[in-house]
């Protein structure tokens, strides 16, 4: 695989970069260390600033308006928004735009497109994505327990989710429910909800290692839902949520490793200047073969990712290659991050510096969108060739 | 074991004589007036100076209008219980902010429905 990359690539990666260091670093000296959102004045300023970039709406397909970014460099642009205190789950503070809500709304029928996608895309309403449940995500076609029944023309839906991103923000979502319990995966169906139905409920936060985006719990107590709001086909829903679970490794592992960089850069740097013992911790083997361990990490996470946006983008299977990516990245990026908290002594756990926040949330990042052990089951099913049980 | 959404902290005094007993930690605070009715929800943030005492200290020495008691949680992940508490006091409160709370603390909040 060739990574070397396109003049017009290099164009766009070089001003990603310097956005990010002239923009969002001088910003944040003066923020919250662990807020994920900046004053509106600023952020109305940025978002003016990626439009004339020609850069806003990053994800939204071009034939909706966004701008013609092919997965690759998406990817690359990914690695560059992140190398920023908040860049892991707030990659420039959103200033680049996006779709605004789960991408599976894309396979809208015109009616619900009208209804929902458009005005999202328009920045009219916010959606979220409700998969989970407490009885676990890893395996949603199995452990999904919240129940659509047939009633007229509508679903009555009663269960609950949890770890649901935005919820409580949302105008609506897609929720994933059981409408044949005799069928595993092929018993699921996505539902179009809109928050305000009566039944449904964010009765709490559930607060974690990451100190700005929270997850929520949902309840759905006889929340009537018509048909004419099922996404796809009747028990298809299995399908879609996949779908977007392949899709959405790439851009998670490359933001690991855009924030693996920064802190290597940072580490880089501190060890020419900290003296001990009357020399620079540079040179010091024992730092020398932390810096070293890191440059690996970040080389090899950068390979398996730019490798699993390359077959995504050439149409080739690639499954395996974005379950190796989430992998490697993610474990990479912990370990990066660790190493230069060590480097940078007391301060590195200091909230004067971002490696704390950064150490954080990385943990998050090996159990988030599918755990690790989940995605070596996956890619020892495709090297052994067993399916699934 | 999930952290009760609403604050249950038994109220102090708000003189600079308590203030000076709380620890400088991150965390999340209430006042209140006499009659124990919430009037302003803060948080002691990373960039606060002396965390929860600096806060308390500085409501002390100028007590915000009728602010007379306060009750606080020490809690690393103040940015979240913060907006958590925020959004409690709302579906309380037919969807107000406390009294003395700023406009700008309600951008974003989200709606709860905590039972």
């Amino acid at each position: 695989m060739d990574l070397s990359l396109s003049e017009e690539q290099k164009m766009i990666v070089d001003q990603v970069r310097r956005f990010v260091r002239d923009e969002i670093w001088p910003l944040e000296d003066k923020l919250d260390p662990d807020t994920d959102e900046l004053p509106e004045a600023d952020h109305l300023r940025l978002v003016s600033r990626t439009q004339e970039m020609g850069l806003y709406g990053l994800d939204i397909p071009p034939e909706y308006g966004g701008p013609d970014v092919d997965i690759v460099t998406r990817t690359l642009i990914a690695i560059e928004m992140s190398q920023h205190r908040a860049g892991l789950y707030a990659p420039c503070y959103g200033v680049f735009g996006g779709v605004g809500g789960p991408g599976q709304m894309l396979e809208a029928n015109d009616w619900q497109k009208e209804k929902w996608l458009y005005p999202t895309l328009r920045g009219e309403k916010k959606a979220f994505f409700g998969l989970s449940e407490p009885s676990g995500g890893s395996d949603p076609a199995r452990a999904i327990q919240t129940r659509a029944v047939e009633d007229g023309d509508d679903y009555v839906i009663n269960g609950s989710k949890l770890w649901i991103s935005n919820a409580d923000r949302a105008d609506y979502g897609l929720v994933f429910a059981r409408t044949d319990p005799t069928k595993g995966r092929g018993g699921v169906t996505c539902f179009i909800v809109d928050t305000d139905t009566p039944g449904f409920h964010v009765r709490r936060i559930v607060h974690t290692l990451r100190s700005s985006r929270y997850a929520t719990e949902l309840q759905f107590t006889d929340m009537r839902v018509p048909k004419t709001h099922i996404l796809g086909k009747l028990n298809g829903g299995f399908s879609i949520a996949n779908d977007r679970l392949s899709r959405q490794r790439i851009p998670y592992s490359a933001a690991c490793i855009g924030v693996a960089i920064k802190a290597h850069e940072m580490a880089v740097e501190y060890a020419k200047i900290r003296e001990t013992f009357g020399a620079a911790l540079a040179t010091r083997q024992a730092i020398q073969w932390m810096l070293v361990d890191n440059e690996i990490d970040i080389r090899g996470a950068r390979w398996h990712t730019l490798e699993a946006a390359s077959k995504a983008h050439n149409g080739e299977p690639f499954r395996m290659e974005a379950s190796i990516a989430k992998i490697t990245a993610t474990e990479a990026g912990g370990r990066v991050v660790d190493r230069c908290m060590q480097i940078h002594g007391g301060l590195g756990v200091a909230k004067d510096l971002p490696f704390e926040r950064w150490f954080r949330e990385m943990r998050i990042r090996r159990i988030g969108e599918g755990p690790n052990e989940v995605q070596r089951h996956v890619v020892a099913r495709d090297v052994l060739g067993l399916s699934l049980r | 074991m999930a952290t009760p959404i609403r604050m249950t902290k038994p109220w102090r005094p708000l003189t600079p004589a308590e203030a000076d007993k709380v620890a400088g930690n991150l965390g999340v605070y209430q006042l209140a007036n006499d009659a124990g009715n919430i009037v302003y929800i803060g948080a002691a943030t990373g960039r606060s100076l002396f965390g929860l005492r600096g806060e308390i200290q500085d409501k002390a020495a100028s007590p915000p209008d009728g602010a007379t008691q306060f009750r606080l949680e020490v809690n690393t992940s103040y940015r979240t219980r913060h907006r958590e508490l925020l959004m409690a006091y709302q579906h309380d409160n037919a969807g107000n902010l406390p009294p003395l709370q700023p406009a700008e603390d309600g951008r974003g909040l989200g709606k709860l429905s905590p039972g």
